[in-house]
């Protein structure tokens, strides 16, 4: 009866891509950051990114967790080119942006737009919002019918915002509303895809839950594909349908919603979902999963699987050899030798 | 557990119709306005609001640490019996570390850069102990790092902050707090920069130095999985008052005030229907120097004015629940207790937030 | 650190020989000829050759260029006309064109003069600039700070040699306290010295401590604001301890910084000082040699300068890594 239902699983996850090309699809991504260190040190690389594949279909939304380090933000960096990968290949739309020019990336900007975490220091304080919600159209010289103006109301409408704080300046703005300017600023070119880097981690409970939906009202109303970044799994669970979990520049396990959140694979995964503080749970931190220690160095990353040195499941085997991300019986795509089988807990 | 009414009694911190005041070019922030809460030995008492409820400062506040020349204090602050509000600076500096010790948000800002995390904490033991030699406190200090789980303590007692990483250095840092075996420990948003299995040690950490140590806690943070994890106690705060105080098991699963149940419906969860639109409180929270009249909330409630009441005129006592009979609860909302709970068993309870 | 310390000289001496080759071309691109300037009114064809030979400007310019570098590490020889050659030892600079003085005896005297009035000066404006800051930063608001940041503002604004002349009328003509400024020897009087050139020292201060207070004011209000000061009081160190071991410690380091490229500057002539008191020291010799196009003691004077800062520079780097931990020399 097992043996029927692993291939099974496995299959379906594969099977909940729809037919096509993907929208964007990355192959082997790989971000090194040269570092000295010590006084006579030799140049060592900060292994940020190490090779990293993973695609995202038209109007999908793909969330990218994990710990501070995990090479979650380089990721997103590179996907918009404000980081120059190291080596591996960034396809969008069929096309190879990976080393493309700045002249060449233009019309792609337009396509691809970001999100950043701190809706502060992302707006500048002397323009007003109405410039900067219009800056994309004028910096690609486009006059949109019935002129910039009209076209930027139109997307604080769609924000939230009222259209006649056109002439304000930022700071008159509060947390979630600069947020919302962000978001109106990447709608302006009418993108096919947003890479959001924590968009909403800045920002008050009660504000975060407006802007959450937000994203996604605005994710169906013009199928946008999102790639979504940020530490917050509980976050991430409401605005993804596909989940990809780093750990030290590797991804270490892809899945469904519910292969993710329900049924995870790979040891970390569960750790992570078991590490969260659950309002509905009061006291009681029995029958939790500590990790122990931090993260190692992404200079010198432990050998074989990177996250044997916490792992509780770790053998000989886990120090000797890479795991290869395969489909696992309970259905995600892990890499672990000794996968997680049933639900979580 | 016990209920913050059979504290109130010979509780350790008693805090009585706090009030501070920052006047500034823009007019006075009444950045807290009148709150009372406690916490005794061995209890920890969660304080939860977004920026800007007063939280903070009402915790700077115990340690005597507003600028008196820019703010004015009023009400109590009985620390073991003593009233601190308005004892002059040396008074409260033999309180400070010794008493009442902290931990902030930022471990790495929090910490001298110049410094290193031994002398640092050699600081904080010998201004509480003059006669102590150099080398005893460093004893002291390695110890101390020791037992919150810092490896090699002999050996990174000599390392400066930033050779620490995020969660090692918050551990120094209650280290730090700790090396005077204070009564009370108020924690300030102390896992909020670190990642969430950083936190989830630094938290078991916390929980079992109270143990060990008995100390009372008082604990601020914004976020209410952090606060149901650990707290006995909850005091939900709102534009410097409070809204609702009671026991975690009240506040948490039995929530009377509209923000509180707006708090718990608008943070995503891991349980529940994923597809499900969030509940996000509608607008933003006030400004202190323009506190909206009356309920503070009432511009942001779905369930203001209800009975056409007095929602915008009348600031809202904190008052028992007498109904229900949950002794030490209390609320400041002008719904009829009937309704509130009836509007909770239907609208909020359902949507399976906090069953 | 060692390693640090050679990378850093071995760029120094890059950046001063880069610096010494710019000014050497820039002096010879101009159309101006200083044998010309120095001939003087009654002045014939002949002459300016046997001055331009005289001051070795008949060779080639690529010649005179490796000509004077080599003089500065391993000496040269000049000609003289009918005379014998004259050997300039390393480090050789040249003679003026205008005394014939070797221009190392010219640096060698002109110096402790400049340095005299830096040293003073420096004291001076760190004592009270540092001081007046912080203070006014731990009284905010106080009249004593708001008179502190009127002075800072006076001193930013007021001309140096407006202060000087004050000064002058004040102390030497009104009240005779004190004697004109000049220069005395510090080891043959070390009174004479502090009498004679407390003006200027005053006159370099002022402007120097006026930005110094407005720096260390902003400084120490932004450490004041900083977590680990609130950390300090948390632990119950008085307010003394806090602002002397910790605020002060760390609102010092950028002032450390500018101090040292400031001072370095300064020693490479305090021009404006040295030219309203008449003292003799490198500025005033380069203020004199560039309208006579005497090019040896230009060049040396922004040779000497140019050492300065470089040193200084290296100086200050060093002394950063010493001061805050989190800097690693490399």
């Amino acid at each position: 009866m097992t043996n029927l239902v692993v291939p099974q699983q496995a299959a379906a996850a594969t099977r909940t891509r729809p037919p096509g090309e993907p929208l964007l699809k990355v192959e082997g991504l790989v971000k090194h950051f040269p570092v000295r260190s010590g006084l006579f040190g030799a140049k060592q690389h900060v292994r940020a990114v190490d090779g990293i594949d993973f695609t995202v279909d038209p109007g999908e939304t793909l969330g990218v967790v994990g710990e501070s380090g995990c090479g979650k933000t380089t990721t997103g960096r590179m996907l918009v080119r404000l980081l120059e990968p190291t080596s591996g290949k960034i396809t969008f739309e069929g096309r190879d942006i990976t080393h493309m020019n700045r002249s060449s990336l233009r019309p792609l900007r337009q396509d691809m737009q970001i999100i950043f975490q701190d809706p502060y220091s992302s707006l500048n304080p002397r323009h007003t919002v109405g410039r900067i919600v219009a800056m994309p159209l004028s910096v690609n010289g486009i006059e949109p019918a019935g002129g910039v103006k009209k076209r930027v109301q139109e997307l604080l409408e769609i924000v939230g915002l009222n259209p006649e704080h056109y002439n304000r300046y930022p700071h008159e703005f509060s947390g979630g509303q600069r947020q919302r300017i962000g978001v109106a600023r990447a709608l302006a070119l009418k993108p096919k895809m947003i890479v959001a880097d924590e968009p909403v981690s800045a920002l008050d409970v009660s504000i975060q839950a407006q802007v959450i939906n937000l994203l996604r009202d605005l994710q169906r109303e013009f199928n946008l594909a999102f790639v979504f970044i940020a530490h917050d799994l509980a976050v991430v669970r409401h605005f993804c349908e596909r989940i990809a979990v780093m750990y030290l520049g590797k991804i270490v396990e892809v899945g469904s919603r519910q292969q993710i959140y329900e049924q995870p694979s790979h040891p970390y995964t569960k750790a992570l979902l078991s590490a969260v503080p659950d309002v509905t749970k009061l006291g009681a931190s029995l029958g939790r999963i500590r990790l122990e220690g931090d993260v190692p160095t992404p200079i010198n990353p432990p050998s074989g699987c990177r996250f044997r040195t916490r792992c509780w499941k770790a053998q000989d085997l886990c120090a000797q050899v890479e795991p290869p991300l395969d489909p696992k019986p309970n259905g995600s795509i892990a890499a672990c030798h000794f996968p997680e089988v049933g639900p979580l807990r | 557990m016990t209920t913050p009414q059979t504290a109130h009694g010979g509780a350790y911190l008693q805090v009585r119709d706090l009030r501070v005041q920052f006047s500034t070019e823009d007019g006075v922030v009444r950045a807290v306005d009148g709150v009372s809460f406690s916490v005794d030995r061995g209890q920890t008492l969660g304080i939860v609001g977004e920026s800007g409820s007063g939280k903070s400062v009402s915790s700077l506040a115990v340690l005597g640490l507003h600028d008196p020349k820019k703010s004015r204090i009023s009400g109590e602050i009985l620390v073991n019996g003593r009233n601190v509000v308005g004892l002059d600076d040396n008074e409260l500096r033999k309180l400070r570390g010794r008493d009442v010790a902290m931990i902030f948000q930022d471990p790495l800002s929090s910490l001298h850069p110049y410094y290193t995390i031994g002398k640092q904490i050699v600081a904080a033991y010998r201004i509480h102990h003059p006669n102590a030699s150099k080398s005893l406190a460093r004893k002291h200090a390695i110890d101390m790092l020791g037992r919150v789980g810092i490896p090699q303590p002999a050996k990174r007692i000599d390392g400066y902050p930033h050779e620490f990483s995020g969660g090692m250095r918050q551990r120094a840092m209650i280290a730090m707090a700790l090396v005077n075996d204070p009564d009370l420990l108020i924690a300030d948003e102390p896992t909020t920069a670190l990642d969430v299995t950083v936190q989830a040690q630094i938290l078991d950490l916390i929980e079992d130095l109270q143990r060990d140590f008995n100390a009372a806690v008082i604990l601020i943070t914004h976020d209410l999985g952090v606060v149901s994890q650990i707290a006995d106690d909850v005091l939900v705060m709102y534009a410097g008052r409070v809204a609702e105080y009671g026991s975690a098991e009240q506040v948490l699963r039995q929530a009377q005030h509209p923000y509180t149940w707006g708090l718990l419906a608008s943070v995503p969860s891991l349980h529940g229907d994923a597809d499900e639109d969030l509940k996000p409180i509608k607008g933003n929270p006030p400004s202190l120097i323009n506190v909206p009249p009356g309920c503070a909330f009432h511009p942001r409630c779905r369930y203001a004015m209800l009975n056409g009441g007095p929602c915008d005129i009348e600031v809202p006592q904190l008052l028992p629940l007498l109904a229900t009979h949950e002794p030490g609860h209390t609320v400041a909302c002008h719904l009829p207790e009937r309704q509130r709970k009836s509007i909770y068993e239907q609208d909020i309870a359902a949507v399976g937030v906090a069953i | 650190m060692l390693r640090f310390i050679l990378k850093r000289s071995l760029i120094a001496i890059l950046t001063l020989w880069a610096i010494s080759s710019v000014t050497f071309f820039v002096f010879f691109a101009l159309p101006a000829n200083p044998a010309e300037t120095m001939c003087g009114k009654n002045c014939d064809v002949r002459t300016i050759a046997a001055i331009q030979k005289n001051l070795g400007m008949d060779k080639p310019l690529p010649k005179q260029y490796l000509d004077y570098h080599a003089g500065l590490f391993v000496g040269r020889d000049f000609e003289r006309q009918g005379r014998e050659a004259q050997h300039c030892p390393a480090p050789c600079l040249a003679y003026s064109f205008r005394t014939n003085e070797p221009v190392t005896s010219i640096i060698g005297r002109a110096w402790p003069v400049t340095a005299s009035i830096v040293v003073g000066g420096a004291v001076i404006w760190l004592t009270v600039g540092i001081s007046l800051g912080m203070f006014s930063a731990l009284r905010r608001g106080t009249v004593f700070d708001k008179t502190a940041i009127a002075f800072s503002l006076v001193g930013a604004s007021m001309p140096i040699y407006v202060f000087a002349i004050l000064l002058l009328a004040t102390f030497v003509f009104g009240l005779h306290l004190l004697p004109y400024p000049h220069f005395v020897g510090l080891l043959e009087d070390p009174v004479g010295w502090v009498k004679a050139l407390i003006l200027p020292w005053f006159a370099l201060a002022f402007i120097f401590a006026a930005q110094y207070a407005r720096l260390s004011r902003s400084q120490m209000l932004e450490t004041l604001s900083e977590d680990y000061i609130r950390t300090a009081r948390a632990i119950g160190l008085s307010k003394r301890t806090v602002h002397l071991k910790h605020a002060f410690r760390a609102a010092i380091t950028p002032i450390v910084t500018i101090a040292g490229i400031d001072i370095g500057g300064a020693l490479g002539g305090a021009v404006i000082t040295e030219t309203i008191f008449g003292l003799q020291g490198m500025g005033w010799y380069a203020v004199r040699a560039i309208p006579n196009l005497n090019f040896p003691v230009i060049m040396a004077t922004v040779l000497v300068a140019a050492f300065f800062l470089v040193a200084a520079n290296v100086i200050v780097d060093c002394l950063y890594a010493v001061i805050d931990p989190r800097v690693k020399l490399n």
